[in-house]
């Protein structure tokens, strides 16, 4: 069984490092999203300051969602899906090797580059370090409820705006405790509470996130 | 042996009971009243007139209940010696929320009910229930914001309540994206269900959170909570309005899924054989 979460997981990595492209553009995606702001909003640091926690957030939710669609798409159309579902292994292994090897290609690259644009956004160091920790907890809890909505829209048309409608409500709980935890930390209230409920949820969407996409990827397919 | 409700799917068939006794198999008995055969209903076939006498009931029971609250949060319920005249929308307001949260918890369980027996009939009832559900949160979060304008100053609070309201719209509103978006009925109806079981397991942990950051944002808000001081005749006013909108609720539920029942089965004899289709 392990071996079969670490072949997926592998084999979705390889395919991933051989296109690119599709790595980089939620990368930039997020980092343009997050460079916008203050073009918008005005160069005022304070501003920007007590702002920074919600923008990254949001931009990291939306890099997020945008990245959902390819998550099963290549494989429901190339067939290989069907093979998965038929496979002796508990599918929700197999969801969760996905899972697992889609936030490293999607949501780890954007973990690793907040720190980064934060000084763009005068953050502290103590805030910046709760920021990595949060994103860190945060984003494996988006992918994994996000692949519950890209399974239930697989090979739907205008699947996309779908997945948004369907999913951006569920992120809400993440969303708040996310740039909650830095905002308390920035405001010198302490973020552990935050950080606490963001892994409770992410404990949580581990649990049920992969029975539920299961579920949804054997109605889809079927 | 409990009589079997049959439908002969291939020939469209009207259903007929009979026993399943070895033996005797296909021979066709009577049907037996002192035995409840609970599936007998779950057949669109044996639904759709049933619907079609509860409707007329229950609409006559939501005109009559609906008029007589409007009547009395008009006329019998006193003014409120704090709020003024412009208190009585939540007359409106209160049961409006309430149905929206408990028709979210029906299609929930109509969508367990669904993907446990495999019955057609429960994600149809599922689908007809939702745009009365999405009507009723968005009469929620409107009659809300004419009342917060002259009590609160403003159409608009970021309040625990409000904003998870909203988001209870923003599910309504992705289930019926989905099932406009999935073509094949019954991959509809099974994709619409597990959402909404994924979003009755989401909404405790929503509204929790949405409440926590409220408080975390702005301390205390103006608070909303009257239930506790609120006068007879006012609670009796704010009952009959539920009662009320449950009957609607019902009614256009009921003359929702008969209207699905013909779009769906167009194609069976028993649907072509129905007085109102050969008109």
């Amino acid at each position: 069984m392990f071996s079969a979460f670490r072949t997926l997981m592998g084999r979705d990595l390889l395919l991933a490092m051989r296109r690119r492209s599709d790595l980089f553009t939620t990368l930039f995606f997020f980092v343009i999203v997050v460079s916008l702001f203050p073009l918008g909003i005005g160069p005022e640091m304070n501003t920007l300051r007590l702002i920074a926690p919600g923008v990254f957030w949001v931009a990291a939710l939306l890099a997020s969602m945008l990245a959902l669609e390819r998550l099963f798409a290549v494989d429901y159309e190339d067939g290989a899906l069907e093979q998965m579902l038929l496979a002796p292994q508990p599918l929700f292994v197999l969801v969760l090797a996905k899972v697992t090897a889609h936030w490293l290609v999607t949501g780890l690259p954007l973990v690793l580059m907040a720190p980064l644009l934060g000084l763009q956004y005068d953050l502290s160091s103590e805030a910046l370090g709760v920021m990595v920790l949060s994103l860190l907890l945060g984003t494996p809890a988006l992918s994994l409820i996000g692949a519950i909505g890209a399974a239930l829209t697989l090979g739907l048309r205008g699947g996309g705006v779908l997945v948004s409608l369907l999913v951006l409500p569920l992120y809400i709980p993440v969303l708040i405790f996310g740039s909650g935890a830095v905002e308390a930390t920035a405001s010198g209230l302490g973020g552990q509470g935050h950080i606490s409920m963001l892994g409770a949820i992410l404990v949580l969407s581990l649990l049920l996130a992969p029975l539920a996409a299961s579920a949804a990827l054997r109605i889809s397919v079927e | 042996m409990p009589p079997v409700a049959k439908f002969n799917e291939v020939t469209g068939t009207k259903p007929y009971l009979y026993y399943q006794t070895p033996g005797t198999a296909g021979l066709h008995y009577p049907m037996n009243s002192r035995l409840i055969n609970w599936f007998k209903f779950s057949s669109p076939a044996t639904f759709y007139p049933l619907a079609g006498r509860l409707v007329p009931i229950f609409a006559v029971l939501a005109l009559a209940l609906i008029g007589v609250g409007l009547y009395m949060s008009f006329f019998v319920a006193p003014t409120d010696y704090k709020q003024g005249e412009g208190y009585r929308i939540i007359f409106v307001h209160v049961p409006a929320a309430w149905m929206s949260m408990f028709i979210y918890l029906i299609m929930a369980f109509w969508a367990a009910l669904g993907l446990v027996f495999n019955t057609r009939l429960s994600g149809m009832m599922t689908r007809a229930l939702a745009p009365t559900g999405a009507i009723f949160a968005f009469l929620a979060l409107w009659t809300g914001a004419f009342w917060g304008k002259p009590m609160w100053g403003t159409w608009w609070v970021w309040d625990a309540r409000l904003t998870s309201e909203l988001i209870l719209l923003f599910l309504y509103l992705g289930y019926l994206a989905l099932q406009g978006a999935i073509d094949d009925t019954r991959r509809a109806d099974r994709a619409g269900a597990l959402l909404v079981l994924v979003g009755v397991v989401n909404i405790p942990i929503i509204y929790y959170s949405v409440q926590w950051w409220n408080t975390l944002h702005q301390g205390a808000t103006i608070s909303m909570d009257n239930g506790s001081k609120m006068g007879v005749t006012m609670l009796w006013t704010m009952l009959i309005m539920a009662l009320g909108f449950w009957a609607y609720t019902i009614a256009v539920a009921l003359a929702r899924v008969r209207s699905i029942i013909l779009e769906r089965e167009a194609d069976t004899t028993w649907v072509s054989e129905l007085a109102e289709v050969r008109l």
